[in-house]
């Protein structure tokens, strides 16, 4: 029997009157990938915030391993002891990638090892020069983010969040800003991560890349999960007519 | 009728270097201290302590909407007997600019820090960076590349108001300026002459600034 590793129950949040979720329920198998796909506004992002504690849920509870922390009336309810190591134990790549424009890409991977985890300096940068590697941007170490394409800039952030060494990681339309000719090289990347058995958690607009990687799709709606399921079931038998009618916007990717 | 020059009334050496030093002096210093000051009060004012927010914001309200004249005096002559203590006269003289350069600067710094992207605040968060972690390692650093310009400018102004120092009687140019024009009735070389030494102090340091700033700029070094 296979424990479950994420388990999400009940998960709200919101702002004032606005529902961003509602009532989202989520697990996830350790080494597995979940694809959360749903059109603008929907809720993923706020979702994948509150996992990551970035925004406190308004209701709900959430466990990563063995540590839980539950939420009511916008507070922290308990597990405020676990809260800590539950967002240790995972790391987020960003749609804008966000890194430090005043450090070098080894800096910007190497910083939180060192700050956060109490590495040396050498240490760290040892092992920022390995991630970087296995991004293939070894020769970019010394190079600021300015100076990166979009598609370098986002690898390096991957290797940034990889540098915590996370059990869990989560991508919030890691390739929404980038050029196309960009995106495959980022993708390319997140599909190994998945390969290797991590434990991923991917927003993403490109169905075709969530048919083919992930293990569960969830389909958010105002809020909720409308459908969840195996990718090629939902995406060839949607069961509402609001994922057929979204499958439908987006066949032209599907078909590529 | 032309004026005759008579460049002979501004010969007074070494009054004049009594008067740079003095001037060089107060100006790093009050700016200096101005800035750490600044800093600080800037870092108050994004923090989450509301009464401190609220302090810091009528503290800079008062020094901001008085002229620095005032200020000057008052701390000269007022803030000492208000208070009761025995201040020296020259720290009195400098406190009062002092704190104008850290009203001005505590909003330049507010500004900037909250002008960096708040996507950088979540990545640190997510890397479970601390508050203050974060300000350090990736807010300040910025804010202070971004804001320079604006801190330099602030600090050429302050460089300037140490003039008015001079009417609670520090020796600086400006009160070095006044006396020799009372003793020689020229105050046409004596002021141009004095014009002359600010420019020759602040200039280089505003072109040395603007260097720094280029070198600081890695954003455009694609
Ligand atoms: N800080 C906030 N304050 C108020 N409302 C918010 C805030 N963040 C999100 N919302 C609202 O919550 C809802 C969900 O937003 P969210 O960003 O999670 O959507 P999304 O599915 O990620 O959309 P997109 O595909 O455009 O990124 C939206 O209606 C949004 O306006
Ligand atoms: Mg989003």
């Amino acid at each position: 029997m296979s424990v479950n590793f994420i388990e999400v129950r009940s998960l709200r949040k919101t702002y004032g009157t606005t529902v961003a979720v509602d009532d989202v329920s989520l697990t996830l198998e350790e080494g597995r990938t979940a694809a959360i796909i749903g059109s603008s506004g929907c809720g993923k992002s706020t979702f994948l915030r509150c996992l990551n504690l970035l925004e406190t849920p308004t209701e709900g509870s959430m466990r990563i391993g063995g540590d839980t922390v539950t939420f009511a009336n916008d507070k922290m309810a308990s597990g405020e002891d676990q809260a800590l190591r539950f967002r240790k134990s995972m790391a987020m790549v960003f749609q804008s990638f966000d890194l430090f424009p005043h450090m070098t890409a080894l800096r910007n991977v190497s910083l939180a090892p060192t700050i956060v985890n109490g590495l040396k300096r050498e240490e760290a940068e040892g092992l920022a020069l390995k991630l970087l590697e296995r991004v293939d941007l070894r020769h970019k170490a010394d190079a600021y983010p300015g100076q990166l394409s979009g598609g370098q800039a986002q690898r390096v952030a991957i290797a940034r969040a990889l540098a915590m060494n996370p059990r869990v990681l989560l991508f919030d339309e890691a390739t929404s800003a980038l050029d196309p000719e960009l995106v495959g090289e980022v993708l390319a990347v997140i599909k190994d991560l998945a390969k290797e058995g991590r434990t991923l958690l991917v927003v993403t607009h490109e169905l075709a890349f969530a048919r083919d990687v992930a293990d569960t799709l969830y389909f958010f709606d105002q809020g909720r999960v409308l459908e969840s399921g195996k990718p090629q079931e939902l995406m060839s038998n949607p069961q509402t007519e609001r994922l057929r009618a979204f499958l439908k916007r987006f066949q032209g990717p599907l078909n590529s | 009728m032309s004026y005759e020059f008579d460049w002979s009334a501004v010969w007074d050496p070494s009054a004049w270097m009594t008067a740079i030093g003095v001037t060089v002096a107060y100006g790093v210093a009050t700016t200096v201290a101005g800035l750490l000051l600044g800093l600080i009060l800037g870092l108050l004012l994004v923090s989450r302590i509301w009464i401190a927010r609220r302090a810091v914001s009528l503290f800079i309200g008062v020094f901001r909407c008085t002229p620095a004249l005032i200020q000057i005096v008052w701390f000269y002559y007022a803030f000492p007997m208000a208070l009761n203590i025995n201040m020296p006269a020259w720290l009195a003289a400098g406190c009062g600019l002092t704190l104008y350069m850290a009203a001005f600067s505590a909003e330049i710094f507010r500004g900037g820090i909250q002008s960096i992207e708040k996507g950088q605040w979540n990545a640190c968060r997510s890397l479970c960076m601390s508050h203050w972690q974060t300000m350090y390692h990736v807010i300040l650093p910025q804010t202070f590349r971004r804001m320079t310009p604006a801190i330099v400018n602030q600090s050429i102004i302050q460089f300037k108001n140490t003039s008015l120092l001079s009417v609670v009687a520090v020796h600086d140019i400006m009160f070095t300026a006044s006396a020799l024009t009372s003793e020689t009735y020229r105050p046409l070389e004596v002021f141009t002459f004095a014009a002359l030494l600010y420019i020759i102090l602040i200039w280089p340091m505003a072109s040395i600034a603007h260097q720094v700033e280029r070198r600081f700029d890695y954003r455009s070094s694609r």
